[in-house]
């Protein structure tokens, strides 16, 4: 069941014509996080804009997809429009195991389509059609519209598609992917829009054959019974990451009103339990991961006076809550969902969305914009005005909003408050933990609280060592890279320790990656970060905003000169790595 | 005799991990498909998951229609099969009237055979292994 090579498929949308592409590079750079640096490097253009039709976007799966539990991620690479480098996004759904199924370890689209399109795959066929009648449809009506045109394989397949915020070159657009799950961050939809892709199905239509060796099905047994018999995933099953809130809330780090404050009373009315009491409607999983960590909400309203309801469904999880919720002070459960169900439709990043409105909110209240720019008047808690402002940012209904879609400090340049913008390398994470998450975040690949373990290290530890905190951050890294290049769900890292990454290559035909794990982790985080600073980062450009200096947590008061410390010694550590 | 069920697909999530154990505990594959289990999204009103398989007929269709013996009728329901007699035709296919038969690009067919092994797979105890005679309604 094991290829020793990378087959890829090459969608060229200018022409039209595909190719099937064979790649060594197995034992070096492994797949996903690896493989998608290493097809950068065949395809990329670091001279080019985030935009121009030659750049590549990149869809990559790993040894392991398909092959055990919560091996269901698919990392998207792209050039992001939020600083024109190169990054990742992570996802799941049914993307990972339906690239697997289609025979393909990655898809890379480079051209641009002549007419707004969508693009079919399968181990048989590829398909361009022009859906330019989908041109500002939102991601659900995109996805009803994409499964009624595209009828194979119900279930079977995995559709990606974009809102207007990706057509319209927004650096927080998303890419939904199967209507719950997205890739979220770095503006991943705007690179799908810039080659005028709406939406990417992919046919999980033909199977492999495996040995008939019994370890495999043995293996299998061992880490089923890990993520469904054992209290290792209960977190995510359970009442999911919402359990979060309260937790981060009681050590005074989670950011609320624009992180003007790191905890308040009504925490109570935004818990994780409240979320499953009241508004849990079912669970649903990414296709191969047994634990179903997907929490779907649902909120209903009165449309006629009579007894006449609908409902909806909205995913929820820590992150969207901490920024539709807390961040802007809404604290109704149900608003909550309201607020995200509009950053579902327009298709942008819930966590970047959230912190923009969040920092127009303040600067409406002090007087730096009003309702010239912001169209409607923000308040914070007022979930019905963040609804219209969700609108207008996935849109780009004005100059103000076409700005701050761009990144919350663009408009600040522009209209003042930067100190106050809650920007770490791009909106910050719902993590306000202390001195390492802020520098960890600022600087880290995918500017994710999944880079390192920083917010947990903050947790735990109140001492003011540089050296050790850095030193953390370096050593954490590598093995969430190989974690990410086989593409494993981050949530399984307890799961998938050494020891039994290595049983599960060995049995599945990857002997090299099993025995050089370590060189190999090692080799992807540096070609990751070549790639990166080949195409412009520089962490001296970037900085942290005044307002990361006046949080409070449970350690006290951020310690500004340490926190400088951290991110300069952490910044010069990267670019020593990338120049090894 | 017994017969696999699915009474409680209300509770499925779509992990899929039932038709991944039969592909690869029963047909040695790696697939979603190529199963005699096989998940769909349900979609309209209902919303969430069905499970799409042998019903078990009592004169199967697809038994019927097979022009080689290669599956033959079992007792208690469903059909008996011998992949060395089957010549790929897919008149089992076109048989079922309930699509419990799939049939791969290779013309290899697919059809449970009612052992039970995904049953324990599923994390939610969607499926069951039930005797013929405690099966009261068949159940989606």
């Amino acid at each position: 069941m094991s290829r020793d090579h990378y087959r890829v498929l090459v969608v060229d949308l200018e022409s039209g014509k595909s190719r099937i592409e064979k790649l060594d590079g197995r034992d070096k750079t492994a797949g996903g996080s690896g493989l998608a640096a290493q097809l950068y490097q065949n395809y990329g253009k670091p001279e080019l804009d985030w935009n121009h039709p030659e750049q590549p976007f990149i869809l990559a799966i790993g040894p392991l997809t398909g092959i055990f539990p919560l091996m269901s991620k698919t990392i998207c690479s792209f050039i992001s429009p939020y600083h024109s480098q190169y990054t990742e996004s992570h996802g799941g759904g049914r993307s990972a195991l339906a690239l697997f199924f289609a025979g393909y370890d990655a898809l890379v689209l480079i051209g641009q389509a002549s007419v707004l399109s969508c693009v079919s795959v399968g181990s048989n066929h590829v398909q361009i059609k022009d859906t330019s009648f989908m041109k500002g449809m939102n991601a659900m009506g995109a996805g009803k519209l994409i499964r009624r045109i595209f009828k194979k394989a119900s279930g079977h397949r995995s559709i990606l598609r974009i809102g207007p915020s990706g057509e319209i070159g927004s650096a927080m657009a998303c890419i939904n992917v199967d209507s719950y799950r997205h890739f979220g961050r770095m503006g991943g939809g705007a690179a799908l829009g810039a080659k005028r892709i709406k939406g990417i199905i992919i046919n999980g239509d033909s199977g492999r054959e495996i040995s008939q060796d019994k370890a495999y099905a043995q293996v299998f047994k061992e880490v089923y019974h890990k993520v469904t018999s054992t209290s290792m995933m209960k977190k995510y099953y359970n009442l999911g990451t919402a359990v979060n809130l309260q937790g981060l809330n009681d050590i005074r780090s989670l950011p609320w009103y624009n992180l003007q404050k790191t905890a308040d009373p009504a925490i109570s009315h935004l818990t994780g339990e409240v979320f499953a009491d009241q508004t849990l409607l079912r669970n649903g999983a990414c296709s191969g991961c047994p634990v179903g960590c997907i929490h779907l909400g649902f909120y209903r309203d009165r449309f006629k006076e009579e007894a006449r309801y609908l409902y909806h469904q909205v995913p929820y999880d820590y992150e969207p809550i901490f920024a539709a919720g807390t961040m802007l002070g809404v604290t109704n459960c149900f608003d909550v969902l309201r607020v995200l169900e509009e950053l579902e439709l327009v298709s942008l990043d819930a966590m970047s969305g959230g912190v923009a409105l969040a920092w127009a909110t303040e600067a409406t209240e002090r007087g730096l914009i009003d309702e010239c720019q912001t169209i409607v008047p923000l308040r914070f808690g007022d979930a019905t005005a963040y609804q219209q402002a969700v609108q207008h940012l996935g849109r780009g209904s004005n100059d103000f909003y076409q700005l701050l879609g761009m990144g919350t400090l663009k408009a600040a340049q522009e209209y003042g408050g930067e100190e106050f913008g809650c920007v770490l390398g791009q909106e910050m994470a719902g993590y306000a933990t202390g001195e390492l998450f802020f520098a960890a975040q600022s600087l880290g690949f995918r500017h994710s609280h999944l880079d390192t373990g920083a917010y947990s290290w903050d947790q735990k530890n109140d001492q003011k060592d540089v050296e050790k905190g850095v030193q953390f951050l370096l050593d954490d890294e590598p093995g969430r890279v190989f974690l990410t290049s086989m593409v494993a769900c981050l949530f399984a890292r307890s799961v998938y320790d050494n020891e039994q990454l290595a049983k599960c290559l060995a049995v599945a035909g990857y002997e090299n990656l099993a025995q050089n794990r370590t060189e190999i982790s090692e080799h992807i985080r540096k070609l990751r970060w070549q790639v990166r600073v080949q195409t412009g980062f520089n962490p001296d450009e970037i900085t942290i905003p005044k307002r990361f200096h006046e949080v409070e947590t449970w350690k006290g008061k951020i310690d500004p000169c340490f926190l400088d410390e951290v991110k300069s010694a952490y910044g010069k550590r990267i670019m020593e790595l990338a120049a090894k | 005799m017994k017969l696999l069920t699915t009474p409680r697909m209300d509770r499925c999530i779509g992990c899929h991990s039932c038709a991944l154990a039969c592909a690869r505990l029963i047909h040695k594959r790696l697939s979603w498909s190529e199963s005699g289990i096989r998940i769909h999204s349900s979609g309209g009103l209902s919303t969430g998951y069905v499970a799409v398989r042998c019903l078990a007929c009592d004169t199967p269709p697809c038994a019927s229609a097979c022009p080689t013996g290669a599956l033959t009728p079992r007792k208690g329901g469903g059909v008996v099969v011998r992949k060395k007699h089957c010549i790929k035709c897919g008149e089992c296919v076109q048989a079922c009237p309930v699509d419990g038969v799939y049939q791969a690009d290779d013309g290899n067919v697919y059809i449970c055979i009612h052992c039970g092994r995904c049953v324990e797979f599923c994390p939610h105890n969607c499926l069951e292994l039930q005797k013929v005679h405690e099966i009261g309604e068949v159940l989606l």
